[in-house]
């Protein structure tokens, strides 16, 4: 079946690449113009070349027509008009007020966040699934295969539609909300938890933290290059743990201490105050997070089977105390062989949040899918929503190839 | 001496009680540290507290029949399913011949199974294959040998998903080793088009190509030709899965060993020789599992095209469930589906690994 | 190889497509249907009842359409379109005429390529919201989450709205008809806003109607209006024609029942009308006697209305601004001569 699939193609495609790739000595002075290969390469090419450049003037000259014949609106003047429409949820300040252009930037934060939040759930839960995919006791190994089966095989759209049909069916309205503890209420409008009332002393705990992570970056150099000279070893981790919690907390202790909360209070129809997670939002965030958890638990488990067991072995033989077994030789193995596949991983969980469209989260697909309908202008929407993921996927190829040069460096 | 040497045996033959056994696996499987007591005993008792209700809720306080009242019923309302499966799985077909789509589902599945076992893998296999889908084809849409005509628009629930992934997957294959050649291929104009198609198409989502199809592709025909959107649709999968399947068999490609080439050409085949002799056997061999599992995907993936409103097995339960009658029970809906889909996939996905076990030859 | 690509790609285009270079009046008439554009999900508007079999008003007013162009009410093929997807199909050529209750404005005349033809039903956009709520007004909802149609102008004309009265909304934004009635009747959203037509409609599909009630104000005008593609003339005065004859037979008490006895009529007006009288058919290039075969099979727009969206059925609709205008209404015809 295959080969019969496969034998047309090629049939096709000797056709045109005929006997040029055969190593024949060029001789072309013997050799009629046809039979050299390089002059006909050249002539393939520029045939190819044209034959594209038909195809695209076709389809360009067809679209032009429609458009011009259709008198359709063409151009982006339309990022620079009042949008008029709300959007359900947002980082940043919006209203319909607002133009196209930050309507369209609020659809791509919203896609940020969602990804982001996602991607460091689901790499928390699949490591889990991942090691219980591993476990020598029978009843979590074979829990951690059904997971990873049943959600595996089920379409991530299927489970979004699920999991929002089970928010908004199962949980009841905002009059009777769920209240467990004092502060978090749940409903059918979603998650709402108090959180602490503005106050300027956040911002500066906030730089604290920044502050923090920039010295256990220089701690950790320096301590790195003490070992190598002279062989003893810095406590980084503590510090570091004390550090990220200890420089927020004296900020915060000497900034007066404040502890006024913004508690959600029931007022007309929804809870005002607090931070709310739409349904829309947890449903997407779910389901991306348990579909995309299930592929990568089989990348954390293959990673950590390619480590071979000598080198445990090898590593508490020269005496190495257990957490520098785990960070010194076997995380770094491991996650050469974990990372790459991990990050296409990641991409593609942004990729799935587009199907936030269909469950009614406004991420940038449904922001510009509504645009598209409301400006008539499919083509330039249909171009910003594959320009914003394309950037996506540059980035990961980007990291992806920054993070195998650096491994390479360190195999030497 | 022979009594002696007797008891010597039986208590060499006898291993302690407790490891052996029921007790003995226990204890080996599940208890065989402090650690992994509590958690096996955390993780049964979540089970304990989670399944039972699950079944409870599944199968004993459940409503099956199609036409009793759910809302009085506490536990499950499968009568949804009794009372709507054929909308479900067969959208707006005419009810009346619905023995023609069942009749190809039975055949698709008949070639599946057999497609399963190795030792049919011969060309006619393939040409089965291409005769059977075009005999499929024409059962569904009629037309011809006195069936009555029925309009592609109204192909729906499991039709639209199977002809969705299984056309999907038949084209784009061809397309997809094109495009794996061509990204193999020396001469840089194609080489940079096959690289700049594959980049391009894996980089954005499955959704902005259905959009497109939706709403730009008409666009691109000249006046007054018009493509109907289940084929529009039909198309965006295609392109979509071969930029995967090109990426596929080029690992294929790149796992050959290079002798292989060098001896094709000692032996004076030419390019399309060495293809279609030497190199695509040996590499599509190779990738048959990853294909399996692009395959699976083609399939989850189609129930994307709800969303530019095609009736595929998602939006026809979407649509039994938006009857007044059956407003609420999504969770029955999405299981059944879920069901039906997890099938599907798992058969395929274990196939994959099946496959891959049988053909490692150790290379 | 990619020249074989594009031939291949050539001829499927060629075998599955459609060839409409012509006006689209010759192109119907040649394929020998015509493809139409509906809702599909909209009780009384457009969908389809339990024997498969498509109705409604937009749908009527399409059977006046077939009357007119073939002399039968069946030569129609549907394609059931969502809000987004409505405008591009027939753009593209997709089907020939679009009868989805969509609302005439000035930058979908303009911008969208479009031609909107005769209004048939003048609609305006309100609210649905559970009794339970207590509201009385639509002033009241400021914080209410709203469940709206993402692309359509009733989420405009409700961002608009909330603006203009200093309220906040929270948009709940589903694209399908049938998930965002279910997610409203489940409590997901305060209300739900769309044309008041379609609030009837939505409310006779909620588990207990009884329990919702539609609220008192109307915040925008929807003049509902078929649309055909932009510069077709010729197609436009059919499509438009076909539905006036519906009007005028109304306005003229032309009924299903009494339009045999009104053939023999002396009222140069009503010979005119219905055909016996030559001249109009001719002038639309149809068949003479369009008119009467319309109102024949389906009757005039006052029994259209009442058999799909009036106060007997489950919409339970007034005629409202859609009566005649002798009866205060809006619904007007130009003569027929």
């Amino acid at each position: 079946m295959v080969r019969f699939v496969s034998n047309c193609t090629i049939t096709i495609y000797g056709l045109l690449e005929g006997i040029v790739n055969k190593d024949i000595d060029n001789i072309s002075s013997h050799i009629s113009f046809w039979y050299d290969p390089d002059k006909r390469a050249i002539l393939y090419q520029v045939g190819a070349a044209c034959l594209f450049a038909f195809v695209a003037w076709y389809l360009i000259s067809n679209t032009t027509a429609n458009l011009e014949r259709q008198s359709i609106a063409t151009g982006f003047e339309f990022l620079d008009r009042e949008a008029s429409f709300e959007i359900g949820e947002s980082i940043i300040e919006y209203s319909a007020a607002d133009k196209y252009s930050k309507a369209l930037f609020v659809g791509f934060l919203n896609t940020l966040l969602v990804s982001f939040i996602g991607i460091i759930l689901t790499i928390i839960l699949g490591t889990f699934l991942g090691i219980a995919r591993l476990s020598k006791n029978w009843l979590i190994n074979k829990c951690a295969t059904a997971y990873i089966e049943i959600f595996q095989n089920i379409p991530v759209l299927l489970q979004l539609f699920f999991w929002y049909a089970f928010f908004y069916e199962i949980l009841p309205s905002p009059r009777q909300a769920f209240n467990p503890i004092a502060g978090l209420f749940i409903c059918n409008r979603g998650l709402i938890v108090g959180i602490p009332a503005a106050n300027p002393i956040y911002k500066y705990m906030a730089a604290t933290l920044i502050l923090a992570v920039i010295i256990i970056y220089l701690i950790k150099k320096w301590a790195k290059n003490r070992q190598n000279k002279t062989g003893q070893t810095f406590p980084v981790f503590s510090t570091s743990i004390g550090l990220i919690i200890g420089l927020p907390l004296l900020t915060w202790i000497f900034g007066g201490m404040p502890t006024e909360m913004n508690v959600p209070a029931l007022k007309g129809f929804n809870f005002k105050g607090g931070l709310t997670v739409s349904p829309e939002f947890a449903a997407l965030l779910l389901g991306l997070v348990l579909y995309t958890a299930a592929f990568v638990a089989e990348i954390v488990r293959a990673g950590i089977q390619a480590v071979s067991k000598g080198q445990t072995e090898a590593a508490v033989a020269i005496g190495l105390k257990p957490g520098q077994v785990l960070n010194l030789i076997i995380l770094p193995q491991a996650l050469r062989v974990i990372i790459p596949p991990l990050t296409s991983q990641m991409l593609n969980l942004t990729k799935n949040s587009s199907l936030a469209v269909a469950i009614g989260y406004p991420d940038f697909v449904s922001v510009a899918g509504t645009a598209i309908n409301q400006t008539g202008q499919a083509i330039e929407g249909v171009m910003f929503i594959m320009i914003v993921y394309l950037i996506f996927s540059l980035l990961t190829s980007a990291f992806m190839n920054w993070y195998n040069k650096k491994m390479a460096l360190v195999e030497r | 001496m022979e009594t002696i040497n007797e008891n010597i045996k039986k208590e060499i033959v006898k291993p302690p009680i407790s490891d052996v056994g029921i007790i003995g696996w226990t204890r080996e499987n599940l208890f065989s540290s402090p650690i992994n007591a509590i958690l096996t005993l955390g993780l049964l008792s979540i089970l304990w507290f989670s399944i039972i209700p699950l079944i409870k809720w599944a199968f004993i306080t459940s409503t099956w029949a199609p036409d009793s009242n759910c809302r009085e019923a506490s536990g499950a309302c499968w009568s949804f399913i009794s009372a709507n499966y054929k909308i479900i799985l067969f959208g707006f077909y005419p009810q009346d011949v619905l023995w023609r789509p069942i009749t190809a589902i039975i055949l698709l599945c008949t070639l599946l199974v057999i497609s399963r076992n190795r030792n049919y893998w011969n060309k006619y296999l393939g040409y089965t294959w291409l005769v059977s889908l075009g005999i499929m084809g024409a059962l569904l849409k009629g037309g011809i040998f006195g069936l009555a005509p029925v309009d592609i628009e109204k192909w729906g629930g499991i039709i639209l998903t199977l002809q969705l992934s299984v056309f999907g997957l038949t084209a784009s294959y061809p397309l997809g080793i094109a495009l794996a050649l061509g990204r193999q291929s020396k001469f840089p104009v194609i080489k940079t088009f096959c690289v700049f198609y594959i980049e391009l198409i894996r980089g954005v989502p499955l959704i902005s190509l259905l959009f497109m199809s939706s709403v730009v592709f008409p666009l691109f025909l000249p006046e007054g030709v018009s493509i109907n959107a289940i084929l529009r649709a039909q198309v965006a999968i295609i392109l979509f899965t071969a930029a995967y399947i090109a990426e596929v068999v080029r690992g294929g490609l790149q796992g050959m060993n290079k002798g292989q080439f060098e001896a094709a050409d000692a032996i004076g085949l030419n390019y399309a020789q060495t293809m279609r002799l030497i190199i695509l056997p040996q590499a599509l061999k190779i990738v048959i599992p990853p294909s399996v599992s692009v395959l699976i995907s083609a399939f989850k993936d189609t129930s994307l095209v709800i969303i530019i409103g095609l009736h595929d097995l998602l939006r026809t339960t979407q649509v039994a469930l938006s009857e007044p009658k059956w407003m609420g029970f999504s969770s029955e809906a999405y299981l059944f589906l879920a069901v039906i889909y997890f099938l599907c996939c798992f058969f395929m996905s274990t196939y994959s690994r099946k496959l891959e076990k049988e053909l490692d030859t150790g290379l | 190889m990619k020249l074989f690509k594009v031939l291949a790609v050539c001829v499927t285009v060629l075998a599955m497509s459609t060839f409409a270079m012509a006006g689209t009046l010759e192109d119907v008439k040649a394929k020998g249907f015509i493809q139409v554009g509906y809702n599909g999900s909209v009780a009384g508007f457009g969908n389809v009842n339990e024997k498969g079999v498509e109705q409604g008003l937009d749908v009527d007013c399409a059977r006046a359409l077939s009357i007119a162009v073939f002399g039968t009410p069946d030569k129609l093929k549907f394609t059931a379109l969502t809000a987004k997807t409505r405008f591009t199909a027939l753009q593209s050529g997709e089907i020939d005429v679009l009868f989805r209750n969509c609302t005439q404005t000035l930058s979908r005349d303009s911008a969208l390529g479009l031609d909107f033809c005769v209004v048939n039903y003048y609609d305006g956009q309100g609210f649905l919201v559970p009794k339970e709520l207590g509201i009385k007004s639509a002033k009241d909802l400021d914080g209410a989450s709203v469940c709206v149609l993402p692309g359509t102008t009733s989420e405009l004309n409700a961002a608009d709205y909330f603006r203009a009265n200093g309220m906040k909304m929270n948009p709940v934004v589903i694209e399908s008809t049938p998930e965002l009635n279910k997610a409203f009747f489940a409590g997901r959203c305060d209300c739900i806003t769309t044309d008041a037509s379609q609030l009837a409609a939505i409310r006779t599909v909620a588990p207990n109607p009884d329990d919702y009630m539609i609220l008192p104000e109307i915040i925008s005008k929807e003049p509902l209006a078929p649309a055909v593609r932009h510069g077709d003339n010729k197609w436009k005065d059919i499509v438009n024609y076909s539905t006036l004859a519906l009007i005028n037979a109304e306005e003229m008490g032309i009924t299903q029942a009494n339009v045999d006895f009104m053939l023999k009529s002396n009222d140069p007006k009503i010979k005119r009308f219905l055909g016996v009288t030559k001249g109009n058919g001719k002038a639309l290039g149809l068949d003479e006697d369009f008119v009467y075969k319309i109102i024949k099979t389906l009757g005039n727009y006052g029994e259209i209305f009442e058999r799909n969206v009036g106060v007997n059925t489950p919409l339970k609709l007034e005629r409202g601004l859609n009566a005649l205008w002798i009866n205060g209404g809006l619904m007007y015809s130009p003569p027929f001569k």
